[in-house]
């Protein structure tokens, strides 16, 4: 078992044609991504990758029965190709493209609201169940099915946290990077709740960092709602107030979304809290029991 | 993106939000014309620098004569401000903006931010202006008014209505503060505004609804289609490094430490800021040279993290995705050979052909010290820096 994606899930790429598309389309493929095809308008009709290539995700949907799309166009267009893909019924939309305005994302998350799609990301790595399905831009050779979730805010330290938890040869059910951005898709409290349902789920990995709340709105879920251990790290301890660290999301602002408030949550909430990233996989054994 | 308070108050007046008279001024000599041609005897002086905290600091003096205007300006012109906000060199004043004095009954709060739990712009007020809102926010939470503004249909009238009858207001201020609720979420939204504030909102003592400050911050992601306000960035106001870093797409963030950071992926960037901290070092920096490392970013994320004096030892940190380490080393090798760098450097790789990357490093025969994993990096570059690890 996994979250959110898995063999069976068909995916199609919106900027397949792209030099970013075209990339990570080659390497989902290689990872056995069942990709059916992508959107490029103006070039349907053609193939690129051996793939069937449409004019619109209608289409595309139509045609390939898709329920995924990995999106990769650049960011002024992202609002309009997330808005196409909700159109045309696509239940799990995955937005790696870093840098939408944040206007356009109240409009979006809205809208995925009332169609009751998913939206993972915008600025994110993507999802992964390893041995299954790959959509996104994280490197497949890292990951090794098993039995942790892992749920990011960050691209390279999912990485990381991933790794350890490899070399540990525990594996991952599924690996979600739900982006660096300010208003995301989906937060932690959504995966969270995903992975307490997952049966192949026994141990979560939570990596969280500086600017906003989510860290302790998922402190506040994990007390009620989450029966199995849990270990997070936040990045930022030593950030200062007021700046924008390379993530759009990641800034203290008003004296608020410290490291320090975000650790005393979670650890308030039974969550086993590391403060140097090197020692996720070492805690994760610790709370588990597992050799 | 933030503006000064004097860009922040014409885009005011362009969208009907009452504010004074003013202008910004450059010279001693316009600061009194400036005054003159506003008329009358009593003007408000205001430094005009991209921080909080002028008041207290002495950036904004009341005047009651063009010679108090002038002194005010020769003072102030080419010298720094260093406010609460600031740090200790404070920042450059390169204008100041000379208003028409308002008389002031009393000062409230109002202000837009996006919220982010709710996913939704939220109009706040508070009958307390004039104070930093985040202490009110703190201690009493229940004297600020919040509105949660529908991405759909856009503020309305009787949010506005509501709010003002809330914060006491009567008679024509009720409507006087509709229409500059409804003006605010305009602005707001038509200049994909991050944070509007305006502390204090006054009544003036003819009993009108009137805007004393003015701030605005600008949503950086969305300066592509804000043709007009891309040109009022002021990069005096900026740190300069991180200024160069911007130009080159890197992301930097000076610190007060010894030990250079370069990093691939923000998270990354902080999470090894941490790990040196966390192990009795000081990081100089928080700086993302991007996923792939690129020879052309590593050549200027050294040349920008060396710039800083401080620096001791530099720290790359470097998780292989897609790209692999063989061909970031490649491009640490060139970037070191192409600018000369005189401290230690200390190399941490994993992930995508972490080992032939090592290698690489190794047999270029620069002064490289390998790294084999995050707590070795960290230790390594503190001693290398001098200090005990």
């Amino acid at each position: 078992m996994s979250i959110l994606v898995n063999r069976a899930t068909r995916v199609i790429c919106q900027g397949f044609t792209g030099s970013q598309g075209t990339l990570h389309s080659e390497q989902a493929l290689a990872y056995g991504t069942q990709l059916v095809g992508g959107v490029t308008p103006g070039k349907g009709g053609s193939y690129h990758l051996g793939l069937p290539v449409f004019d619109s995700v209608r289409v595309a949907v139509e045609e390939t029965n898709a329920n995924a799309t990995v999106i990769y166009v650049p960011a002024a267009y992202c609002k309009d190709s997330i808005l196409e893909a909700i159109d045309a019924g696509i239940e799990l939309i995955v937005c790696i493209t870093e840098g939408i305005p944040t206007l356009d994302m109240l409009e979006v998350k809205a809208c995925i609201g009332i169609a009751g799609a998913r939206l993972i990301g915008p600025n994110c790595p993507g999802v992964i169940t390893p041995g299954e399905c790959k959509i996104g831009i994280m490197p497949g050779d890292i990951h090794l099915p098993g039995k942790v979730g892992v749920v990011s805010r960050s691209g390279t330290l999912t990485y990381e946290a991933v790794k350890q938890t490899t070399d540990k040869g525990y594996g991952q059910t599924t690996c979600v990077g739900i982006g660096g951005d300010p208003i995301p898709g989906t937060h932690f409290v959504d995966v969270l709740g995903l992975f307490q349902q997952d049966d192949a789920t026994e141990a979560v990995v939570m990596v969280g960092e500086i600017g906003g709340t989510a860290e302790e709105e998922a402190a506040e879920f994990i007390k009620t709602e989450v029966r199995k251990p849990v270990v997070a790290y936040i990045a930022g301890v030593t950030a200062p107030p007021g700046k924008r660290m390379g993530h759009a999301g990641a800034i203290i602002a008003g004296g608020k979304g410290t490291a320090h408030e975000k650790f005393t949550a979670l650890e308030a909430a039974g969550v086993r809290t590391v403060k140097s990233l090197a020692d996720i996989g070492e805690a994760l054994a610790e709370v588990t029991g597992w050799e | 993106m933030n503006l000064h308070e004097y860009q922040a108050k014409r885009l005011f007046a362009d969208y009907g939000l009452p504010v004074s008279v003013g202008y910004a001024v450059d010279t001693p000599d316009e600061a009194v014309a400036a005054a003159e041609r506003i008329g009358g005897t009593a003007w408000v002086c205001k430094v005009q620098v991209h921080a909080g905290g002028r008041g207290n600091a002495g950036g904004v003096q009341l005047v009651d004569s063009t010679d108090e205007v002038r002194s005010f300006a020769e003072r102030w012109l080419g010298t720094r401000l260093v406010t609460v906000q600031t740090d200790e060199d404070g920042q450059p004043v390169n204008q100041i903006y000379i208003e028409a004095r308002t008389g002031i009954e009393r000062e409230l709060y109002l202000g837009a931010v996006i919220d982010r739990s709710s996913s939704r712009i939220v109009v706040m007020a508070s009958k307390d202006g004039g104070v930093e809102i985040e202490k009110v926010a703190e201690e009493t939470p229940e004297k600020i008014f919040r509105v949660p503004i529908d991405p759909f249909v856009g503020a309305q009238s009787f949010q506005g209505r509501d709010m003002a009858f809330q914060l006491g207001m009567e008679g024509n201020q009720v409507s006087q503060f509709t229409n500059l609720f409804n003006n605010l979420m305009n602005l707001f939204i038509k200049l994909d505004c991050s944070l509007v504030e305006i502390n204090p909102l006054v009544i003036t003592d003819a009993g009108d609804v009137h805007c004393l400050d003015a701030k605005i911050n600008v949503d950086g992601n969305a300066l592509y289609r804000q043709d007009g306000l891309r040109s009022m960035r002021d990069i005096s106001q900026e740190d300069a490094r991180e200024v160069q870093a911007d130009a080159f797409g890197l992301n930097y963030v000076a610190l007060d430490g010894d030990i250079g950071c370069m990093v691939n992926g923000a998270g990354l960037a902080m999470g090894t800021m941490d790990l040196v901290k966390l192990h009795g070092g000081n990081p100089a920096n928080f700086l993302d040279v991007g996923g792939g490392a690129s020879q052309e970013a590593v050549a200027e994320a050294f040349k920008i993290i060396l710039s800083d004096t401080n620096v001791r030892a530099v720290l790359i940190n470097i998780f292989g995705g897609i790209v692999s380490c063989a061909t970031i080393a490649e491009g640490i090798i060139a970037a070191i050979e192409e600018i000369g760098v005189g401290v230690p450097v200390v190399v941490r790789f994993e992930g995508n052909s972490a080992d032939r990357g090592s290698d690489r490093l190794a047999a270029s025969g620069l002064n490289l010290i390998a790294a084999s994993s995050l707590v070795d990096a960290a230790e390594k570059a503190i001693s290398a820096a001098g200090g005990s690890a």
